[in-house]
Formats: structure tokens, sequence, C-alpha cells
């Protein structure tokens, strides 16, 4: 399933990351370390951390205390340009097409090439010649668009948060195997999801949080299932109804 | 001007020419207080020369906010701000972009605007009228320097068209005395606008400087 290559040394380690928002601690000392070419579902309920870490792994919420080094770096904006990152709002803007989203974008990361803004557009399964704004996008084409702005740079790790979030699940299993795809390069992908199920069979390990705090990780999805309960159940339930 | 500098000011235009939030507020405002003043006070020419360097520098300070206001608002939307901060483009070319763009839209309003003052006031120039093109970009890039910056560290407070003009209008007294001052000199031709101009072109130097210094903290807060 994954790649072989670069898997043993850590590409992510966070050291006891502590991140409070005024007396609300959202984070409370997560140490975790991460290998490369692999895919993590960050699984857990409302309020457990799991955006906040992935928004501190992003370099967009500064440490209480404790740490995060990427690739060996604790200053994240350095390697910033090495990461993709893929938010809950689809941080694009609604009044220009997803190509001209992509080409100002691009641009941030000093990519002219418009080849490769049409690559990450079709890569997502959207039409790159579409003139419609985004704001007049469903929000699965949204929901894709996004991913494909975080594709853009061709990062090493993924950062995405709630990525199928609205999406239906054809989309949302095309998006799973075009992960998979990216994973399989020896990309590192975290996935923020409450839709567990579907990472069966593609993620590489289950991270479940709670309380700002990583209870468990596990590679087996029937574990994740079984202590996530009914939530699990219902959310594989919806699914099938869909 | 770097790359980025040039696509985000051409995006910001881009934007704004679709949407016309900015440009049809300020527009409006600015027609008020130009409409409302001129029947308020009904002044006889040699009097308008006295009092319209302050009322046109009011107008385009009250109208500019709008512009300062709705540069970062839509950046908020969808968060997109976000996007730019994760990506390595330098802080600076987004702040850079975001004053030349504001210094654009209030130069359009102030080239709109300016027919309707004469018009209205029955205003001409006793001094030499060539220097307010030099106070009027000096005065509109100190008002966009200062409004853009402080614009930015207010977006993420609550009240945030509230705490602009609270941030902005006292730290911008220096310079709105410099505008007025120079204006009114130069219409009435009593006095020279020459130390006026010079005190505008150290408080753009000055301001330019601390805001460029400043931003990249500002930006990256949460």
């Amino acid at each position: 399933m994954t790649s072989g290559a670069a898997q043993s040394s850590p590409i992510i380690v966070v050291d006891n990351l502590i991140k409070q928002f005024g007396r609300f601690a959202a984070l409370r000392g997560v140490s975790a370390e991460f290998v490369a070419g692999k895919m993590y579902a960050i699984l857990g309920d409302n309020g457990a951390g799991k955006t906040t870490l992935l928004r501190t792994m992003a370099g967009l919420n500064h440490p209480t205390r404790g740490s995060v080094s990427i690739l060996g770096n604790r200053n994240l904006r350095e390697i910033c340009g090495e990461i993709g990152y893929m938010a809950h709002p689809s941080l694009l803007y609604d009044e220009m097409s997803g190509m001209e989203n992509l080409r100002y974008f691009g641009q941030l990361y000093g990519i002219a090439d418009e080849e490769r803004c049409r690559a990450a557009i079709r890569a997502v399964a959207l039409d790159p010649e579409l003139e419609r704004p985004v704001g007049q996008y469903s929000q699965g084409m949204r929901q894709r668009m996004s991913l494909a702005r975080a594709l853009l740079n061709d990062p090493k790790i993924l950062l995405l948060d709630e990525p199928f979030s609205n999406v239906d699940l054809r989309s949302a299993r095309e998006m799973v195997a075009l992960l998979g795809r990216m994973r399989n390069a020896g990309k590192t992908i975290f996935v923020v999801t409450h839709q567990a199920s579907l990472l069966d069979g593609a993620a590489d390990e289950f991270v479940w949080m709670e309380a700002g705090r990583i209870v468990s990780r596990t590679e087996s999805f029937e574990r994740v299932a079984r202590e996530m309960g009914e939530d699990a159940r219902s959310s594989e339930d919806m699914e099938k109804r869909r | 001007m770097s790359g980025v500098t040039r696509a985000t000011l051409i995006k910001d235009l881009r934007l704004e020419w679709r949407s016309k939030d900015a440009i049809n507020s300020m527009l409006f405002f600015a027609l008020l207080v130009v409409v409302v003043f001129s029947f308020s006070f009904d002044p006889i020419a040699e009097e308008s020369r006295r009092i319209a360097g302050g009322l046109i520098w009011v107008a385009f300070l009250f109208a500019s906010v709008v512009a300062l206001n709705e540069t970062w608002a839509r950046e908020l939307r969808n968060q997109v701000l976000d996007a730019y901060r994760v990506s390595p483009a330098p802080a600076n070319s987004l702040f850079v972009a975001k004053a030349l763009g504001n210094f654009i839209f209030v130069c359009v309003l102030e080239a709109l605007m300016a027919p309707l003052f004469i018009v209205f006031y029955n205003l001409r120039a006793l001094g030499p009228a060539y220097q307010l093109l030099i106070v009027a970009p000096l005065g509109t890039w100190a008002l966009v320097v200062n409004g853009t910056f402080f614009a930015a560290l207010s977006i993420r407070t609550r009240a945030r068209e509230i705490m602009l003009p609270l941030l902005l209008f006292p730290i911008s007294i220096p310079a709105i005395l410099g505008m007025v001052s120079a204006t009114t000199a130069i219409l009435s031709g009593e006095n020279s606008a020459r130390f006026y101009i010079v005190l505008l072109a150290v408080y753009d130097v000055v301001f330019t400087i601390a805001c460029l210094a400043l931003f990249e903290t500002v930006l990256h807060a949460e």
C-alpha cells in the first residue's frame, strides 16, 4: 500500500504540544511522530483538537508550549512551500473562476506555469475551462477545487481538514483514490474527517483524539470502528443510504 | 514591483471591477458630503477657499475608510487570507499590493469628485495650483498606507468597522493637518504650502517604513 522509500525517519515530530485559546486548552500535551509516505486519518469528536493540531502543523496557530518540527525544521515558515493545506472553508475567491484562483495562488509559490494549474484542476476531476466563478460552484465542486489549490505546489505533506464534507459518496471515493495515489507517490497525508469509513483500506493509520490529546493510534479500521462505536456505524449507514 | 505584489494588485483590481463594492460606497459617501455641506453653508468664493481644504480631505478620509475595510473583508470570506499565510509569499508583497490598490481606488475617487468640488464650492486656486498635484498623491498615500496597516490590524476584532477609524484617525492627525493646511494655502494663495508638502513627504516615508517593518507580525498574528 505505501511506498517503501523514506518511511523509517519521522517527517513530522510533535513534542508536548499545548495550544490554549484564552483559558481553553484545545491541545493538552500532544506528542507524536509521523513518518513519510503514509496517510493518517485524524479522528475524534467535535472539539477534540483535530483542526487545531492541523492548523498548528500548517503554521497558522502558534504553539502555547511545545513544538512542531517538520522535515527537521521548527521554523515552519521556512518549509511552508512543502506543505499543502486545505481548510474547512474553501480558501478561494468566490468572484473568480477556478483557473483564475489557481493562477493567483500559483504565483504565491512562484508557479507561473498555466499547464500546472490545469493539471491540478484535472486531477480533482474538474474542468479547467469552466469559466463560472467559484461562488456558483456546488459545495462538492468547491471542495475539489480547494483540494486542487492545496495540490498546486506539489507539496510533500498534505494537511486536509474535512475534505469530504458535503461531497457526494462517489466524488468522495474518487478523492480518496486520488489521495491514495499521491500517498503511493511518497506524499505524507493527514486527513481530518468524521467519515472514517471512507478511509477504510486507504489510510495507513487512524489517530484518535479526545479532549486535546491523542488517545490511540491504530492501523486497523475495525478497532477504530469499535472505539467509535455508534459514530462509525451511523456514518457507514449514512453512506449506504446515500 | 515583485511578481507576488503585481499578481495580488491585479487580483484586487479584478475583484473590485467585478463587485464594485468599495468604489460605489466611497463615491456615494463622498457625494453626500459634497452636496450636504454645499447646501448647509452656501459659502461665498472666498469662504470656500478657506474651508474647502478641510471639507475635501474629510470627505476623502471618511470615504477611504470604506475601501480600507473592504480590502481585508474580502480576504476574510472563505478565510482566503490563510491561503496566503501558509504560502512562502512575503508578507510585505501583500501589504504593498493592498496599499497600492487602495491608493488607486482613492485616486479614482478624487479624480471623479474634484470637478464636483470645484462646481459646488466655486473653487479657483489663487496660489500655485500645480502644487495640488503633489499634495493629493502625498496626502492620499498617507491615508492609505496607515489605513491599510490598521485595517489589517483590526480585521480579527469583532467591531472592525469601528476599530479602524479609532486607530487610524488619531495617528493621521499630522498628515491631515498637512493635507488641509497645504490645500488651503494653495487655494487661498495666502501662504506657502512648501512646509506642509515636506511634512507630508516625511510622514509618508516614516510610516511606510514603519508599516513595512511591522506588517509581517500583524499578518501572522492569530
